[in-house]
């Protein structure tokens, strides 16, 4: 009896197995709306393209998307070795592949994303300008009395080296300047950046605004950039410089599912959540 | 009735025997490929993008980013061997005070309680001591010394509360097996209870008490996720106890996914990688050695 059972579980494991495989085969056919859309990378990406995936697939049922993580530059090698069909970034390929590889991608921009610079509740200032916040990511401004806030030493939290948010801080707020990792901390996800912030006396740091809630804003304070305020409505019109393009990136040009789903995600039908989830809609980018 | 006969054996005994093997065979080569593969993906940085290693070993500029880029590792492995070395200095001591309360100065208490509940320790995954580090250690340490929590201290306490549970049940097994006429040959020479464990059961010990020092360095070194959330991961030599600093596996954490197969700075995260396998396989050779010493 025991024997029969380990053989039944056997037999199921190897169906399991093989069918398995010919599930993952599946993607590669080229009927109309059906089969996988498989998609890997942005963390920062990931809860609008988990979403959409299910929306996509509500409307087109044969359709299965599977999103994951792993950061821009799993997403970028995935998808330049071919494992998916999609690979998210938060930076342009050219920035993490070889030209050779980057060259082979083909890019869709399929939505913007905002991030604001953010500091702990007690720090009395609600606007730097661009070089004070160079001069403290620098560490040239230590402590928050020299850009007009009370006697409390800056406690800078960086994202690490190669985070994507990262890259477009430096490039679009720093103007090109590298972040001094020698001074103060570093933190690798949005979640461990909030807990620091709200624990830490006087620190700074830079989030992402489809991070920013309510919820969060109870515990960290945005400030403006050079008096503009950090929305995403000063991003659609052109005042407020710190966001990024969140790129989709396919080898070649996209055939099939990959797609319709890639066009579904810069659809009017998608507008209202990319919106909801607190990106910025690609149509509305000036 | 021939037949059935060999089909029983067959069962019975070559069945078993050639799944085990294959088993064994399975270990063997998975472990060979996986140093394989880390060996060739490690040395790319050396052989395919011209880092020196002299540069990789001793220097402390990592700036894998922008010109000049430079991939000096020094500061990890500073910040991995003294985040270590310092664990274990708090963490040895302390096990060894327990495993031998627990079998010579109150075993029913040791058998009962202490036990169960080191192995209970052992379960717990490394992320819930980080998680416990980050909001209950870091305070405390904030209110103490002032400043920001994150810091090598941080790093050192919480990885030494995980890795006592290992060096003290391997300790407790070793003074267990000291063998009872030493002891009463202490007692009959006239030695107190203290004399007769610091000069007898311990010295006695010795070998077992080493290898449970070592393989707590081991899982202190590769632990990543509790002290990347508590070290604070500058990139910078710690000067001073209460400094921020990263080490080897905080940094791989953090980068790995974030950078693009073949680049340089992929290449040297692999070798951090190569390193690490490195140095737990001389920790391996050292608890080899102890342990042929012991014979």
């Amino acid at each position: 009896m025991k024997k029969r059972s380990i053989r039944l579980m056997l037999a199921a494991l190897a169906v399991t197995v093989v069918a398995g495989g010919f599930a993952g085969c599946s993607s590669k056919q080229e009927a109309a709306v059906s089969g996988n859309v498989t998609l890997a990378g942005s963390t920062a990406l990931q809860p609008l393209a988990e979403q959409a995936g299910k929306d996509f697939t509500a409307k087109y049922p044969s359709a299965v998307v599977t999103v994951q993580g792993g950061g821009s530059g799993t997403g970028l090698n995935l998808v330049s070795e071919g494992t998916v069909n999609i690979g998210n970034s938060d930076v342009e390929a050219g920035k993490k592949l070889d030209a050779s590889l980057a060259s082979a991608l083909v890019d869709h921009k399929v939505c913007g994303i905002g991030f604001a610079v953010v500091v702990n509740k007690n720090v009395k200032v609600d606007s730097l300008t661009a070089q004070q916040i160079q001069d403290i990511f620098t560490g040239k401004v230590t402590n928050w009395k020299e850009v007009g806030g009370q006697d409390i030493a800056i406690q800078v939290i960086h994202r690490p080296a190669s985070s994507g948010t990262r890259a477009t801080f430096v490039d679009t707020v720093m103007g090109g300047v590298a972040e001094n990792d020698a001074i103060g901390t570093v933190q690798d996800s949005s979640g461990s950046v909030e807990k620091a912030l709200t624990d830490t006396q006087g620190s700074i740091s830079y989030l992402a605004l489809s991070y920013i809630t309510d919820a969060v804003k109870a515990n960290v304070t945005p400030v403006k950039i050079d008096s503009v305020e950090a929305t995403n409505a000063n991003i659609k019109v052109g005042t407020y410089k710190f966001w990024s393009w969140e790129h989709m990136y396919t080898k070649g040009e996209a055939t099939g599912a990959t797609k319709t789903f890639l066009e579904y995600m810069v659809s009017a039908d998608n507008k209202a959540l990319v919106e909801k989830l607190g990106y910025i809609s690609a149509s509305d980018i000036k | 009735m021939e037949n059935k006969k060999f089909i029983t054996k067959l069962k019975n005994e070559y069945l078993g025997r050639t799944y085990a093997f294959a088993c064994g065979l399975f270990i063997i080569i998975l472990t060979l490929s996986i140093i394989f593969f880390i060996f060739t993906k490690g040395i790319a940085t050396f052989t395919k993008d011209g880092v020196s290693l002299a540069e990789f070993l001793f220097s402390t500029v990592w700036k894998p980013e922008g010109s000049p880029k430079s991939f000096g590792a020094l500061i990890f492995i500073a910040g991995s061997t003294l985040v270590s070395v310092g664990a274990v200095i708090l963490s040895a001591p302390i096990s060894v005070a327990l495993a031998i309360f627990m079998h010579y100065i109150s075993p029913k208490f040791g058998s009962k309680v202490l036990q169960p509940a080191l192995e209970l320790f052992v379960g717990i995954p490394s992320v819930v001591y980080g998680w416990l580090g980050f909001s209950i250690l870091l305070p405390m340490l904030k209110a103490g010394f002032g400043g920001i929590g994150f810091s090598l201290l941080a790093g050192i306490i919480v990885l030494s509360v995980m890795i006592l549970p290992t060096i003290a049940s391997i300790s407790a097994d070793a003074v267990k097996v000291v063998p009872a006429n030493y002891m009463e040959a202490s007692y009959g020479l006239g030695a107190t209870r203290w004399q007769t464990i610091s000069k007898v059961i311990v010295p006695a010990a010795k070998g077992g008490i080493l290898t449970g020092v070592v393989l707590g360095l081991a899982r202190a070194f590769g632990e990543a996720m509790a002290v990347q959330m508590v070290i604070g991961n500058s990139i910078k030599l710690a000067d001073g106890l209460y400094s921020s600093t990263s080490t080897l596996t905080s940094i791989l954490a953090m980068d790995m996914g974030n950078t693009a197969t073949g680049s340089t700075w992929n290449d040297a995260l692999w070798s951090m990688a190569l390193l690490l396998l490195i140095i737990s396989f001389i920790f391996i050779l050292i608890i080899r050695v102890i342990g042929k010493r012991g014979e």
